[in-house]
């Protein structure tokens, strides 16, 4: 039993199963609802802890990203006529070659110099969404036409949550995979040793732009299918706090866990839901638990849960 | 013996310290190469040089006869090229394992959609690697450690794991920063017989060490650094024989 657990897709298995049980358990399209935003934000954290969980590098911009898909989205289709899906192309293919564009001076930089960079680009990005009103809405933001693919329209929470529940598996499964490759180890040992990693012969620059932009399309697609799903997109979509967010993400599930990403993401988009009963005092009460997670969990949840463990059996 | 390595009048300098001064030598191919010399006199400023990590101020290093000063350490790894470090450079989020697999990265498929489409060729790739990486380790003395953290191995293991690394890059030309540094007297024999042993495989070796007993029983040349310069260079007889060199070791000024 124990060595199913431990083969290398066991956990995938097991969220398999959860995703295909948990609609028994959903009463109303409110649970439904909370799911998918959970699923969402599990992709857009995995995308996010390749970069700083697994390469060491940092992004404190990345609801930037997620902002030009989103806008992408709401722009292209009601504005010029574009189908969705390649309105959404589209948006990635934006994210991507913004990051690759800004990614070269920017990883020049490290540790707090490099949050301050890609904080700074994310801010831009919030504020070119806020003023461009006459394509974006401004501040008051602007709808979305649904989602159709291929003439087909995808609607009801029933429908989102089996995409999501697909792509969120996919997501998991690649990452798994790309961490266990030459690709995904030579990103973990510029993590461990610049030095080491480029004396093997490892890019390093070419790697850590490479993982960047490929987070940057993970935000970019999730921005573009929440826009969708929601209907409505808002500037807030790209807003700092909202970067904050999904790095909290990452750092309460663990880094470097692929797993980890997807328990930092239900924590954090159910607790907050969880919290609404104490009026007034959530936030208190969320911030809080989160300082709790940090002192008894400072590894993340995953990798700490999975350290103890291992330590039990032996 | 052909030169494998050829330098050439190389410096460097850090603001106003001349870190290597004009040092020019040859290393024979296939042969271990030792460079030795008082603390701060630019061993690891040469190694750092040598395999790319610093540009020199001015002067040559030619891989056989092709011109490298200059070139990336990536690009360096590429030409045959591999090293270790004084201060270990081991990558401790990883496997002993996989940092052996990280040495073997030129060698591999990089492509990113492969990796995370689980391409079948990729994957069996990555099973035959895992097999040479342990079969590295095993060569380095290591097959206690095919399943430990990094982080949980000692220091003399991890000293292993770093030559274990470079030579799963398949090397032409290997340099060993200090491989016996901190080791006991049976550690140190033990590495002194895998330096040998890595050598007889056909491996050019280029080795800073202060241990002497090992240095000239190992070495086939001698190059001695003093304060960025070049003192000596020759045989292990012609090097211990040499008066400046003894007048360095000793300080005393003859």
């Amino acid at each position: 039993m124990i060595a199913f657990f431990r083969r290398r897709h066991g956990g995938l298995v097991i969220v398999a199963l959860i995703l295909a049980l948990l609609p028994l358990f959903f009463q109303n399209a409110y649970h439904y609802d909370l799911a998918i935003r959970i699923a969402i934000n599990a992709v857009i954290v995995l995308g996010l802890n390749l970069l700083i969980g697994f390469a060491g590098q940092i992004s404190l911009g990345h609801a930037g990203f997620l902002g030009i898909g989103a806008y992408a989205s709401a722009i292209l289709p009601s504005h010029y006529g574009w189908p969705p899906l390649l309105a959404m192309m589209a948006g990635a293919t934006c994210a991507a070659l913004l990051a690759a564009l800004v990614a070269r001076p920017i990883f020049r930089l490290k540790g707090h110099y490099l949050a301050m960079a890609t904080l700074g680009l994310g801010v831009i990005l919030a504020i070119a969404f806020k003023n461009e009103a006459s394509l974006t809405g401004g501040p008051d933001g602007m709808a979305v036409v649904p989602l159709s693919l291929f003439g087909y329209e995808l609607s009801g929470e029933k429908k989102w949550y089996a995409l999501m529940a697909v792509l969120l598996l996919f997501s998991l499964w690649a990452s798994t995979n790309l961490i266990d490759s030459p690709f995904g180890r030579a990103l973990r040992a510029l993590h461990g040793s610049e030095v080491a990693a480029q004396v093997a012969g490892v890019h390093i620059v070419r790697y850590k732009v490479a993982i960047f932009v490929l987070s940057a399309v993970f935000a970019s697609l999730m921005g573009s299918l929440t826009a969708h799903y929601v209907g409505f997109v808002t500037p807030n979509v790209a807003d700092f706090l909202h970067s904050i967010e999904l790095v909290t993400m990452v750092v309460v599930g663990g880094m470097a866990s692929v797993y980890g990403s997807l328990v930092g993401a239900a924590l954090l988009t159910a607790l907050p839901q969880a919290l609404a009963r104490f009026e007034g005092w959530e936030t208190v009460a969320f911030g809080a638990i989160l300082m709790l997670f940090m002192i008894f969990l400072p590894r993340g949840i995953v990798p700490t849960l999975a350290a103890r463990f291992e330590k039990g059996k032996e | 013996m052909a030169a494998l390595l050829e330098v050439d009048a190389l410096s460097i300098q850090f603001g106003g310290v001349k870190a290597v001064q004009d040092v020019s030598f040859s290393v024979p191919a296939g042969a271990i190469y030792a460079v030795i010399g008082p603390n701060g006199a630019g061993k690891t400023t040469l190694f750092n040089l040598i395999t790319g990590l610093y540009t020199p101020t001015s002067g040559e290093i030619r891989l056989e006869g092709q011109a490298i000063q200059g070139k990336p350490p990536h690009e360096l790894a590429r030409l045959g090229m591999a090293r270790t470090f004084q201060n270990l450079q081991i990558c401790l989020n990883m496997t002993a394992l996989e940092n052996v697999m990280v040495g073997a990265h030129l060698r591999l498929d990089r492509n990113l959609i492969k990796a995370a489409l689980r391409w079948p060729a990729l994957s069996r790739r990555e099973r035959e690697l895992r097999q040479e990486a342990a079969e590295c380790m095993a060569y380095a003395g290591l097959e206690d450690f095919l399943e430990a953290r990094a982080d949980a191995m000692p220091y003399g293991a991890l000293k292993r794991l770093e030559i274990a690394r470079a030579l799963a890059a398949k090397p032409r030309l290997l340099f060993l920063d200090e491989p016996a540094a901190g080791l006991n007297p049976k550690e140190t024999q033990e590495v002194a017989e895998l330096v040998r042993k890595i050598a007889t495989h056909g491996v050019t070796v280029v080795l800073i060490e202060h241990d002497m007993k090992m240095v000239m029983s190992l070495a086939d040349r001698i190059l001695v650094l003093d304060y960025g310069k070049k003192l000596a260079e020759g045989s292990a007889a012609e090097v211990r024989a040499n008066p400046d060199v003894i007048a360095a070791y000793l300080g005393a000024h003859a």
